[in-house]
């Protein structure tokens, strides 16, 4: 039988260290923060999709994921996959609006399991054909970019993952503002807030959601090319990320576009710091564990007031 | 009432007719003046790159061997003919299919998938069979200690992946003036099976001669930073840098030891032409070692394709991309059921059970000797470094065709 | 003939041919005994999914658990093969039990589609937990001792083994939904509230439902085990993407809340995927992707269900037909 273990590096090892040297806590969170910042931007999309239509999209993360795979391709084409970030979010909203009026808007007013399921079979059928088309190799699009050194080398940024974060910013400040601002934007939330009520004013729910679900799908395909450029892509990297930007919905609620952002930059850091104290191998086990306890707690604490997560 | 009763017992009925009508006749493993070997590759799911490799390693030789007039038993030439199955990297269905080749289609040789974790699921159901089992994918240490005699492998078994690079790590510190035994060890590795038996040799080695694993973490499966493992990397500053995680590994290092200056002497991998990272990456894979079970720069000749080199020009010829090691060594699993037809003179499975037992080739892959449990024993692995683009072989020693460049500098 | 007799009849033949059918079609008895392991999955989640409400997509941890634990006591234990694969799978169900006992005090209190992606994490966690655990041979899993007998033995035996625990299964949902049980299930799937208004105790009923299915789900995690051989924890134990969703799948597929809907489901997915499988290689998870979704979309009801809307009547159902002509008066 194997012997488990970090050869000399125990959890309480890696505990000491992190107090012994207070850097690798900033690289740490640093690092987690950064990784945060692309979950962000996935849970932002999800959760606009699920207060607007009420759909839990399980397919999230396949979105990222065919993102990722236009700026790869642009990048193959010899041009710098930067670009990729605003042609992967139009490829894909003109994709996302296609899906809304070929399959989603028959799950709109159904029960919401079913949305799940619906979006959990486009998930694998995304999956697989990404794996047909375009095979399981990993891939990486190069960005060029360097590395920023803090603290005299010891904490090292790299550039790219800086440029995730930014976009995450710019990103969620540019959807608060259209959502405030525009028109679309305001009958996003309209609908969001009684979708009859909209509809008797006169706005055209339907287009207002096909908007809704594009728009969530350009999100995630503008998070996707910068993962390209951030790490790899292959067909299956999705999962992960619909899992989390659930997770960050969950603990951000649905309303609250800086909650998101803030849940999104704490689970990337917790995820890393408890990889580097547990070791890799439990950090998914973590995460979802995580997941477990934040649902069961929120239970808890909502039965205490005799109510229920609806 | 009456009716839905009636409706269900038809159903039930036709769907048993349905598995019986469906059911086939299977054929018999040499059909007419052809020969039929059977395989499950990974055409989908997450080993399909390799999977394709392996049917296109297989194929090469079919269709060689077609060329060259076939194999001559009793007299008479016979062609050759591999039947595949898509097994989706998915071990349960290998398992399956590997049934099904020996049940309905007759098979009685069959070729091994890709990965361990498959060869590990078909192995027990040819050896319940009494089929011969030749594999070219599958390295796992354990495969060879269940006592499976119908089971070779022509590659080297998995956990020899990694140990030349501690064993370079030594003679580097000798050639220096210092003690092997102060050598400190960092290590990261997936957590599959193939990277946890390269893990089981690096630390075999490295215990013999006496260094200290300082990091031995896995890799996290489904995201894609392994910069938690790296910030320790940096912080113990250890003398050789081992990870093993198919492409996607070798593609993170690569990338994250640029990005966050982990400066490290040494730093060994595997996959590294299957992440293609000397083409794609060239400035960040500047100085990484890989492990490799071939090489076309080797000297190894034969009669079917002529040198390494020779093989992997017929092979980009065929199917316009250079063939990776597991090209190679799936071909050489063919050559090896090729050369035994024809000692053995029959296609009686038991015979040629032992005439592959008896083997010893020389193929334009290297030498093939199996011993008492089915190791090819007689091939070593080889570490490359990439030197400005290239993949250069820097040792074993002997077959060195370039020198190692050490310490590797860090990438601007 | 009256009703009983003919569903006896019915029983009696689809039992016949079962029985005959490792002899009849020699090869194909792994995909059949294949058969049986899909009809367990469909009903064990049709406890909660149709009948209760409660759409799990983490079941799949039992049937890992109970594949783990038997697998385990084989390989630990001196006894001979039967007695230590028998011990394994009671040990086995007794586990899976036990987690569902666990889990379901919390977990069962979420509604809807946080209890469903809560089970969802849970099934993807049980599988990153398992492949990091050493002592079941992490992520190299585990493989099962080698059956004693000759060659094809073993298809048999676990064929006749899974056949046996797919018409216990039956019978023993059948005898609880027809109680008190199953109308209490029904209710909390109606109207929790309600249901807990009058003096259900819908935390019991919940965690004895799951209990259930926990613990037919363990013994076939235990046999499957065995009929493969080798056990991985993310794709063959701890299967989320593959097993756990097509547990889902195949009791919507048949119609889920009824007694035959979850079996008709599991006997046509598991053909439909073995024919996707031998026709369009390459392709068959793509089309399996395109199901799921036209399954989903377009027959939510199922089989079973679709068929209720189309003829009530062979359902029991009386459609009064002069009600829509006095409403046009």
């Amino acid at each position: 039988m194997k012997k488990t273990g970090r050869g000399d590096f125990s959890t309480m090892d890696s505990i000491q260290l992190l107090f012994q040297a207070p850097v690798l806590s900033v690289q740490l969170l640093l690092d987690g923060m950064l990784i945060g910042a692309i979950f962000a931007l996935a849970a932002y999309g999800m959760a606009l999709v699920w207060g607007v239509m009420n759909v839990i999209n399980i397919a999230q993360g396949e979105f990222v994921m065919l993102g990722g795979y236009v700026a790869f391709f642009l990048y193959a084409a010899g041009i710098h996959p930067f670009f990729g970030i605003p042609l992967a979010a139009v490829v894909l909203f003109l994709f996302g609006w296609s899906l809304y009026k070929t399959i989603i808007f028959r799950v709109v007013d159904k029960d919401l399991f079913i949305s799940i399921l619906a979006t959990f079979g486009l998930s694998i059928l995304l999956q697989q054909l990404a794996n047909e088309l375009f095979g399981a190799d990993v891939r990486t699009a190069e960005s060029g970019f360097g590395t920023l050194m803090l603290f005299d080398g010891q904490v090292t940024v790299a550039e790219i993952k800086l440029v995730a974060f930014i976009a995450a910013l710019v990103l969620g400040g540019l959807l608060l503002l259209f959502l405030k601002q525009s028109r679309l934007g305001q009958a996003i939330r309209a609908t969001a807030q009684n979708a009859r009520a909209a509809r008797i004013m006169g706005i055209d729910t339907d287009r207002v959601y096909a908007a809704t679900f594009g728009l969530n799908a350009a999100i995630c395909g503008a998070a996707g090319a910068l993962v390209s450029m951030t790490w790899i892509i292959h067909p299956y990297l999705g999962l992960p990320y619909t899992i989390r930007s659930f997770m960050i919905v969950i603990v951000a609620g649905l309303g609250n576009v800086a909650a998101v952002l803030a849940a999104g930059l704490g689970l990337g850091a917790a995820e890393n710091f408890a990889g580097f104290i547990f070791g890799a191998e439990y950090q998914a086990a973590f995460v979802f564990g995580l997941l477990v306890v934040i649902l069961m707690w929120r239970r808890f604490w909502l039965s205490r007031q005799r109510r229920y997560l609806k | 009432m009456v009716k839905s009763e009636n409706k269900r017992m038809f159903l039930a009925l036709g769907v048993a007719s349905l598995l019986l009508a469906v059911s086939d006749t299977g054929n018999a493993k040499v059909e007419g003046d052809t020969i039929v070997l059977g395989a499950a590759v990974s055409l989908t799911g997450k080993y399909s790159t390799n999977g394709k490799n392996t049917q296109d390693g297989y194929e090469l030789v079919v269709k060689r061997i077609n060329e060259m007039g076939g194999v001559k038993v009793g007299g008479k030439s016979y062609k050759l003919k591999v039947t595949y199955y898509d097994d989706e990297s998915t071990p349960a269905r290998g398992a399956q299919l590997a049934e099904r080749l020996i049940n309905q289609d007759g098979v009685q040789f069959l070729l091994g998938p890709y990965s361990s974790g498959l060869t590990k699921a078909i192995a027990p159901v040819t050896e319940k069979y009494k089929i011969p089992h030749v594999e070219g994918n599958g390295a796992a240490r354990e495969l060879f200690k269940q006592g499976y005699r119908y089971l070779f492998a022509v590659l080297s078994t998995s956990d020899y992946y990694l140990r030349e690079a501690v064993n370079l790590a030594a003679e580097v510190a000798k050639s220096q003036g210092k003690d092997p035994s102060k050598l400190k060890i960092a290590m990261a590795f997936e957590n599959d099976p193939f990277s946890q038996d390269v893990r089981d040799g690096v630390i075999e080695d490295a215990k013999r001669l006496g260094m200290k694993i300082v990091i031995d973490d896995k890799l996290p499966p489904e995201l894609n930073d392994m910069s938690a493992t790296l910030t320790k990397v940096k912080a113990v500053k250890p003398d050789l840098l081992v990870v093993s995680g198919h492409a996607k590994g070798a593609t993170l290092t690569a990338r994250q030891v640029k990005e966050m200056k982990v400066d490290v002497p040494m730093i060994a991998t595997t996959h590294c032409d299957s992440a293609k990272l000397a083409q794609t990456m060239p400035a960040e894979s500047e100085g990484l070692l890989c492990a490799s079970q071939w090489d076309r720069q080797l000297s190894y000749k034969d009669k079917w394709f002529g040198s390494a080199n020779d093989y992997a020009n017929r092979f980009a010829q065929e199917f316009n991309y250079t063939p990776p090691y597991q090209a190679a060594e799936s071909s050489a699993a063919v050559l090896v059921y090729v050369d035994a037809f024809t000692r053995a003179q029959s296609f009686d499975k038991d015979k040629v059970r032992d005439a592959i037992a008896a083997t010893d080739l020389m193929t334009f892959y290297g030498p093939v000797k199996f011993d008492k449990t089915g190791m090819n024993t007689s091939k070593p692995m080889v570490l490359y470094q990439i030197q400005k683009g290239q993949y250069n072989v820097v040792a074993p020693s002997k077959f060195a065709s370039s020198k190692l460049e050490y310490p590797r500098k860090l990438p601007k | 003939m009256t009703a009983t007799v003919k569903r006896l009849l019915l029983y009696t033949v689809i039992v016949a041919v079962a029985l005959a059918a490792p002899s009849i079609a020699p090869d194909y008895r792994t995909q059949m005994a294949f058969l049986w392991v899909m009809i367990v999955f469909a009903l064990t989640w049709d406890i909660l999914g149709g009948q209760m409400g409660y759409n799990s997509f983490g079941n799949i941890l039992f049937f890992g658990v109970g594949m783990y634990v038997c697998a385990v006591i084989q390989r630990d234990s001196s006894l001979g093969y039967y007695p230590a694969l028998f011990l394994g799978m009671g040990a086995g169900a007794l586990a899976a039990v036990i987690f569902a006992a666990i889990f379901g005090s919390g977990i069962l209190g979420l509604r809807g589609h946080y209890f469903a992606i809560c089970t969802l994490g849970l099934g993807i966690a049980a599988g990153e937990f398992a492949s990091g655990w050493d002592y079941i041979g992490a992520g190299s899993g585990m493989v099962t001792p080698i059956f004693p007998g000759e060659p094809g033995g073993r298809e048999k035996f676990f064929y006749y083994v899974m056949f046996a625990l797919a018409i216990i299964t039956f019978p023993v949902l059948r005898w609880l939904y027809s109680g008190r049980f199953g109308l209490a299930l029904n209710a909390i799937r109606d109207d929790e509230d309600k249901a807990e208004a009058m003096g259900i105790h819908t935390t019991r009923y919940k965690t004895t439902a799951w209990c259930i299915s926990a613990f037919f789900l363990g013994l076939t995690g235990a046999v499957v085990g065995n009929m493969i051989g080798f056990i991985d924890p993310r794709d063959v134990a701890f299967a989320g993407p593959t097993f756990g969703v097509w547990m889902v799948l195949m009791a919507i597929l048949g119609g889920k809340g009824t007694l035959w809907g979850p079996v008709l489901g599991a006997v046509v997915f598991h053909i439909t995927q073995e024919v996707f499988w031998t026709y369009l290689l390459g392709w068959q998870r793509v089309a399996l992707g395109l199901l799921i979704v036209l399954i989903v979309v377009f027959f939510p009801l199922g089989i079973l269900g679709w068929a209720r809307e189309r003829w009530p009547e062979r359902f029991g159902h009386v459609v009064e037909e002069k009600l829509d002509a006095r409403a046009t008066e």
